[in-house]
């Protein structure tokens, strides 16, 4: 026999938790995220000069993420479950369509144009890759064996390619290690894992054979950055000197001179870490890195809570996405990882990413919210 | 089995998965430490350089765009240009009262209320000290105005900026092409320190094809700001060295009679100096004017010309593939004449029809009731659709095959115009890997009179019949004259002159006929023989867009316009001294002789014999 009653309900008076309660919302973590979102409009008047018109368009994306986060999160997750595998298809087929579109134009290939509406497939992908692979792991006894792992790889390894050859590198990059840490959180084998660490240092030489000439330059800038001052290099040159003389305590904000007097090139997108560092110093970068940890925390809490394998992956992994994103965007510019086209999370300006990393906290949330206590 | 598995083993599963947790929140955890360490190494360990860095990090290097090079006609006459426009622009954060000094300029330069709104969207797109237009396409009087009063008006001023400008608009739009903003895809794949400054770049025609010629390399400057981020003082600077200026072998004024004489009809004429494969006109019909592309064309507009029924963007002349009907025959006839299959005085009988041997079905020709006794010179000047069936069925469809492409058919031309395309002359090998189908007799009888399989651009039709008039000797069709850079002038490459053996009999006999065409008493195109002082050979052709079902006459006024058959036509001048060689394809125009000819007729006359004095070389 199942007893059906939510949890934390018994807590509480008060009327907005219980209206946040009945949408579903998980109350630490929306917490967390509102705060990190306030946080990127009081960078983004910085770094973008002070224009309200700019702030006024984040807004509106974010109010558009947020509307989606609480959408999904009253979705149940046997929702999410059961059409794991038609939206992966969809997906894909859109994918195509971009790729088969693309060519025809003859111009870029990430957007699907349908008339009125224009988007970008890649995006999706992030969320139904890792929908995809836990779907399919969650039907198979786990720790998964050869074969399955075999499968969910090539699986995977579809919308990679498609998205690399858009090209969109930063893109297909996160949605591989969103399947990875799928396969990981149900358990591969650690053999299997070095195995195909080993693997790949031994192929560099073969996939640099592959890299177009703009992405070896990129990786060539990265070890190099002195090498091409008025080229890629220059970003990092320009984002190690802001972040640098920031200091401990920071400029203070409207304090950076580096995005200010325009020597920092895209200071209010794939930049604005450099500008944070500039202005609050190391004490805010330290501050803004537990607030991510404190993302993360949550949904690993998330995860491990939750009742099925499939909820249980899902969560997994689109945790440790989100960790991904922190990681290569400040990564990259502090300079220790190449310039890859990866936004910070919840902070950037720039409208896509934004709704697809709500969209992932939402699906969080529904599988915390739609839990069911079982008799034990 | 899986499932069982599965129940039985969900404590197992639990214990990987909350093993798997920690192990995944360990990894976070030293990865953020390890970009602590970073943050510690540059804002503590290196904070006194770096902060020594900003404070110097006044020199800010800017580039210098180099001029795109201008592209001329074989006359000179600029067909590409860049035309210097002086734009009234505002840096807004160096203008304390905004407002008010818009009200001022607008009093003193009579500004439209909507430029000031134009003016405040793009300013709140822009980042912070960047210029924002507010008003462009300066008159020298409003210059002047407003250099009188500059110095009142900090944070603004006027510039000089060079814009593309396609003088011709839509007469040459399809060869020169136009320039656009790069857009994100470009962007990637250039190499950035060529583009440096530069946010155009040759989208189509001569524009793209020699984008790195006219391009040119682009300079820097050095300039000292002050903390303000303006500038105090340049330092350096290296100049930008200007594109190549281009010279077309087109003549503007044959391409304007070109475009003209194809009047309200869709399609497109060629024309090529037969001696040197330059291209005299390229029309393509209908066109579009290529200005509104340079400084980004709306949505709207591009849409509208993208989705229209008539595909002005389309190049016809380079890319539009036509069933090459009757004109093909000439080449017919010589491949004949050259395996020795038939003779050119050898007469066949044409009952109006043709059948293969124990075939029910009958290859009917255009004229009812037939020709009679044709030799060959009667089949090119009648255009006897009998005599072509049975010689290309002697021949066999490999050796005719074959024969054509040595012509050029199913082959690019190597025109310096991106995008062609290679069109298709059929063969039983290419049946049996493309189609995965074994080559059936009746479709060597209607390649026979052009029609079936093949498909020709307009391009290729031209350049055949400039080889056919050198009698073999293989041209390739260019667009470029010369690349005038500021050192040292190079020609365009070519590919090596090629000559294909042939019986100067044979071809002496084709041209005859051909002259026959339109001199002779029965020739399908003697319309255009009249007061013309010289003599042109030429073929006419009429393409089917849809077959007529045996027994079923074809009834022109009966069916719709756009399945009107294609009107073709192809022709040299002068017969004695070949001069120029030109191939005309006019869409549902219907018949070649009275629709394609004299079009054709217009362009050769304008060439041979120009009634304004002829412009300086």
């Amino acid at each position: 026999m199942k007893i059906e009653m939510r949890t934390e309900q018994f807590q509480s008076p008060s009327l907005l938790g219980n209206l946040l309660r009945k949408l579903h919302v998980d109350i630490p973590l929306f917490l967390i995220l509102i705060l990190i979102c306030t946080l990127s409009f009081v960078i983004l008047y910085s770094a973008g000069g002070q224009n309200e018109a700019l702030l006024m368009r984040h807004a509106s994306r974010m109010g558009l993420a947020i509307a989606v986060m609480i959408v999904l999160a009253h979705i149940n997750p046997r929702r999410f479950q059961s059409f794991s595998v038609a939206f992966f298809s969809l997906c894909l087929l859109l994918l195509l369509a971009v790729a088969v579109m693309g060519q025809i134009s003859m111009g870029a290939q990430r957007w699907l144009d349908l008339g009125f509406f224009r988007f970008q497939p890649s995006e999706f992908t992030k969320i139904a890759a890792p929908m995809m692979v836990a779907w399919y792991l969650s039907e198979h006894s786990l720790p998964p064996k050869p074969k399955n792992v075999l499968a969910a790889g090539i699986l995977l390894l579809i919308p990679v390619l498609l998205i690399a050859k858009q090209p969109d590198l930063g893109t297909s990059l996160l949605v591989a290690s969103s399947g990875a840490a799928v396969l990981f959180f149900a358990g591969l084998s650690w053999w299997f894992m070095i195995g195909i660490a080993v693997l790949l240092a031994a192929s560099t030489p073969i996939l640099w054979h592959f890299l177009r000439e703009y992405q070896r330059n990129r990786v060539l800038t990265f070890i190099n950055p002195e090498a091409d001052p008025m080229g890629t290099g220059y970003h990092i040159i320009q984002s190690k000197i802001a972040i640098g003389s920031g200091g401990i305590s920071g400029k203070g904000w409207l304090g950076s001179t580096q995005s200010k007097l325009d020597f920092l090139p895209e200071s209010s997108t794939d930049f604005i870490f450099a500008v944070f560092a500039e202005e609050f110093g190391l004490f805010g970068c330290v501050g803004l890195l537990f607030l991510y940890l404190l993302v993360i925390s949550r949904c690993f809490y998330i995860a491990v809570q939750s009742q099925d394998t499939y909820c249980r992956l899902l969560a997994g992994s689109l945790a440790f996405t989100f960790f991904v994103y922190v990681f290569v965007n400040i990564g990259m510019v502090i300079g220790i990882l190449p310039v890859v086209g990866v936004p910070l999370p919840l902070v950037s300006y720039g409208g896509t990413s934004m709704v697809t990393l709500m969209a992932g906290f939402g699906i969080l949330m529904s599988i915390h919210t739609h839990r069911k206590l079982l008799p034990i | 089995m899986d499932r069982l598995f599965a129940i039985k083993d969900s404590l197992a599963e639990n214990r990987i998965f909350l093993s798997r947790i920690v192990a995944a929140f360990l990894l976070i955890l030293v990865l953020i430490a390890g970009l602590i360490v970073r943050l510690v190494y540059l804002q503590v360990v290196g904070h006194e350089h770096y902060a020594t860095l900003s404070k110097d990090n006044r020199i800010k290097i800017s580039p210098l765009p180099p001029t795109r090079g201008i592209i001329y006609d074989r006359h000179g006459r600029m067909l590409a240009e860049n035309v210097p426009t002086y734009s009234l622009e505002l840096i807004p954060e160096q203008i304390k009262d905004l407002d008010g000094t818009l009200a001022k300029l607008q009093k003193l330069l009579t500004i439209p209320d909507d430029k000031i709104e134009q003016f405040h969207k793009q300013r709140k797109r822009n980042k912070a000290f960047v210029t924002t237009p507010l008003l462009q396409n300066l008159s020298d009087e409003d210059v002047a105005k407003f250099a009188v009063v500059r110095p009142y008006f900090p944070g603004v001023d006027v510039y000089a900026r060079l814009v593309r400008h396609y003088p011709y608009g839509e007469l040459a739009a399809h060869v020169v092409g136009y320039v656009g903003r790069i857009n994100e895809q470009e962007l990637k794949t250039l190499p950035t320190a060529e583009y440096r400054g530069t946010d155009i770049i040759g989208k189509n025609g001569i524009e793209k094809s020699y984008e790195s010629q006219l391009l040119g390399t682009a300079g820097y400057e050095e300039i000292e700001t002050n903390a303000q981020a303006r500038a105090v003082n340049t330092v350096a600077t290296v100049e930008p060295i200007a594109g190549s200026n281009i010279y077309l072998t087109l003549d503007i004024d044959l391409q304007k009679i070109a475009y003209d004489a194809l009047g309200e009809y869709n399609g497109a004429a060629v024309a090529i100096d037969i001696k040197t494969g330059g291209v005299l006109a390229f029309a393509s019909r209908p066109g579009f004017d290529p200005n509104p592309f340079v400084t980004g064309i709306s949505y709207k507009e591009y849409k509208a010309l993208r989705d229209s029924p008539d595909q002005p963007l389309y190049n016809r002349a380079l890319r539009g593939l036509y069933p090459p009907g009757s004109t093909v025959k000439p080449f017919i006839a010589l491949a004949g004449l050259e395996y020795g299959v038939i003779d050119y005085r050898h007469r066949l009988f044409c009952p109006g029809y043709y059948q293969l041997p124990n075939v029910k079905h009958k290859y009917r020709d255009w004229k009812k009731g037939g020709h009679g006794m044709v030799d060959m010179n009667d089949a090119i000047t009648q255009s006897c659709d009998v005599y072509f069936y049975e010689l290309a069925m002697a021949l066999g469809i490999d050796r005719l095959s074959e024969f054509m492409h040595r012509f050029g058919f199913g082959e690019k031309s190597g025109i310096d115009l991106v995008g062609e395309v290679s069109g298709l002359m059929p063969s039983k090998n290419w049946k049996r890997s493309h189609r995965n189908r074994p080559w059936y007799p009746g479709e060597t009888v209607i390649t026979g009179i052009g029609q079936g399989y093949t498909q020709v651009t307009p391009l290729q039709l031209a350049r055949a019949t400039a080889i056919l008039a050198n009698y073999g000797k293989v041209i390739t069709p260019h667009l470029v004259q010369e690349i005038i850079t500021p050192d040292y002038a190079t020609p365009p490459e070519l590919l090596p002159d090629r000559e294909i053996p042939l019986m100067k009999q044979h071809v002496d006999n084709i041209i005859t006929s051909m002259t026959n065409v339109v001199h002779g008493y029965r020739g399908t195109a003697g319309r255009i023989s009249k007061h013309i002082n010289y003599q042109i050979a030429g073929k006419t052709g009429t393409a089917q867009v849809f077959t007529v079902k045996q027994e079923e006459k074809y009834n022109e006024d009966a069916i719709d316009f756009k399945m009107r058959d294609h009107a073709l036509f192809i022709a040299f001048a002068p017969v004695h001294d070949p001069k120029i060689a030109v191939a005309v394809v006019v869409e549902h125009g219907g018949h070649g002789g009275s629709i394609a000819a004299p079009m054709a007729g217009d362009i050769i006359n304008a060439y041979l014999s120009p009634k304004e004095a002829p412009h300086e070389d």
